[in-house]
């Protein structure tokens, strides 16, 4: 395993591990032996241009595509060498959104959000129904029970998605870009449940943003995902970094940063 | 020469190693097919999809395939002087021959096609994926409901474009060409027989079943998640299947005579 690196506080329990990760499609490379980590219980973000294979790194944390070599650990199995059965009881553990929301579109989203409880909880259809309407309004979202996934907007179907991730409550949520394509009281509301299932479940999140400026709020761990390797840090320490790549991607406008940076209670605040 | 024997390598090689994962991909299936949950809703839907949606286009075919058979049989025992035995005719080529074959061939058409393009979408838009995160085995849940009702619809359809098609022989024979309608039914009854026609034929339209539901289901679960992909895997599936009906209805004939 990649030695922990000293300078790093949150990285004492790392719940998921990616360790020398290689990863091509059809021979076509995305990338060479990446590492880094996921520390429990805190929100990571991963950041990268598009098209560096942040997708990929969810799909291969879940199981659904296997890396070419490399270990990746979630919760100590190594998921790269599990077999189908045992999969599924990590995948018990993780909760995941999609980036494309990967709704079940012959399904009306009551019935896609009820699903995994009724596939996999002892819940009778009284409390199924209570739990879906709960999750649907922590979301933003209501009247939408009988909507096929079709005739929902793009920002509606990412927030069904979310909220269908986090059904099972799950140990680890995995959610690729919750914010694109969301208006910004949307954004911040999304942003408040984040902070807030992380803060009151202790759920490790693994969120893949392009929005730098939400990420610096509520980001404890950054992966920035460059061309060329991984860089892992505190958002602190990102935006201090000497790199040329990293302070490129972060600091578009380094005033706004360092102000998200310096008051990270603004989107708590939004939750109550 | 040397790209066209590598060509014909490479060809062969993929054809051995799809014919692998077909196997393995129809145990697995052959596995969740008898673990429970049943998904009876699931199941229910697909019979609809696959077999209520069918039956206009199998009656008609069945209908018009009936009264050809009656008309070229009519006019063929004429010159033998055996317009009698119209009845045999009609009933044993249906049975035994068009019935399970043109069933199989229109279901591809009809309904293996379209479960194709459903599991090809669905993989496309990572909804298979999406189960699996949930810990739910598409097998399972996407792919067994449509293969084991296709299954179950074929020899169903299958009897039914039989009994259309013998109603248009029937037609044909009796009601057009002034044939004598007891004579007709006297020589279908005195000339089937239920073991060898009958049964035969169902487990005929069977083992059809299990082809286009495999084929079917295989082609939509492993395409490229793509568009072109999908209607890539749609052609193929069509193709295949009909194909291989053809191929596995000489073998069932020659090997078992049904
Ligand atoms: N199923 C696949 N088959 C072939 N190539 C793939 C597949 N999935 C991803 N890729 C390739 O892997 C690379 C990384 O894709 P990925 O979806 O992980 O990017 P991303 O970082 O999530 O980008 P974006 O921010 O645009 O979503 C891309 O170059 C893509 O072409
Ligand atoms: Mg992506």
């Amino acid at each position: 395993m990649e030695p922990t690196d000293p300078i790093n506080p949150v990285n004492g329990a790392a719940h998921i591990v990616l360790d020398n990760v290689s990863m091509s499609f059809n021979g076509r490379r995305v990338f060479d032996s990446l590492s880094c980590e996921f520390p429990r219980g805190k929100i990571s973000v991963v950041l990268g241009g598009s098209g560096v294979g942040k997708s990929t790194v969810l799909r291969l944390i879940g199981g659904l595509v296997r890396p070419c070599s490399g270990r990746i650990l979630v919760d100590g199995d190594n998921v790269c060498e599990l077999p189908d059965r045992k999969l599924y009881s990590v995948r018990d553990k993780l909760g995941m959104m999609f980036q494309g929301g990967a709704l079940l579109d012959s399904l009306n989203v009551f019935d896609n959000l009820a699903f995994p409880l009724r596939e996999s909880s002892k819940l009778d259809e009284e409390e199924i129904r209570e739990e879906v309407h709960r999750r649907l309004r922590s979301v933003g979202l209501s009247d939408v029970d009988e909507l096929l996934p079709g005739e929902l907007s793009g920002g509606m179907v990412k927030r069904v998605a979310l909220a269908r991730a986090i059904m099972r409550s799950p140990e680890i949520l995995m959610i690729d870009e919750p914010f694109s394509g969301l208006d910004p009281v949307s954004t911040k509301m999304i942003e408040a449940l984040l902070l807030r299932l992380n803060r009151e479940l202790g759920i490790t999140m693994v969120v893949v943003s392009h929005h730098v400026r939400s990420t610096l709020r509520m980001a404890d761990w950054i992966v920035l995902m460059l061309p060329d390797g991984a860089v892992a840090g505190t958002p602190g320490d990102l935006l201090n970094s000497q790199d040329p790549c990293v302070t490129r991607f972060l600091n578009e406008d380094p005033d706004e940063a360092l102000a998200a940076l310096e008051n990270p209670d603004a989107a708590t605040e939004y939750s109550r | 020469m040397i790209h066209a024997v590598a060509y014909i390598g490479a060809r062969t090689l993929k054809f051995i190693s799809e014919l692998g994962h077909i196997t393995v991909f129809g145990f697995r299936l052959c596995v969740a097919a008898v673990t429970p949950p049943l998904r009876g809703g699931l199941l229910l839907d697909e019979i609809y999809k696959l077999g209520v949606l069918s039956l206009m286009i199998i009656c008609i075919s069945g209908l018009t395939v009936g009264m050809v058979l009656g008309l070229q049989g009519y006019n063929t025992l004429v010159r033998f002087g055996a317009e009698e035995s119209l009845g045999a005719v009609v009933a044993l080529s249906l049975i035994r021959e068009f019935g399970p074959v043109m069933t199989a061939l229109l279901l591809t058409g009809r309904a293996g096609s379209a479960t194709t393009a459903e599991i090809g979408t669905m993989v496309a838009t990572e909804q298979l994926d999406g189960l699996r995160m949930m810990s739910v085995d598409p097998i399972d849940y996407v792919v067994k409901p449509k293969a084991l009702m296709m299954l179950l619809v074929t020899p169903l359809l299958s009897a039914l474009f039989i009994v259309f098609g013998i109603f248009g022989g029937y037609l044909i024979g009796v009601a057009m060409m002034g044939g004598d309608s007891g004579t007709f039914i006297a020589s279908m009854e005195n000339s089937v027989d239920f073991v060898n026609d009958v049964a035969g034929s169902f487990l005929k339209a069977g083992l059809f079943g299990v082809l286009i539901g495999l084929v079917a289901t295989y082609r939509g679960y492993s395409c490229e998640p793509t568009s072109a992909g999908v209607s890539a895997a749609t052609t193929s599936t069509v193709v295949t299947t009909s194909v291989s009906i053809l191929i596995f209805d000489y073998f069932i004939t020659a090997l078992w005579g049904v």
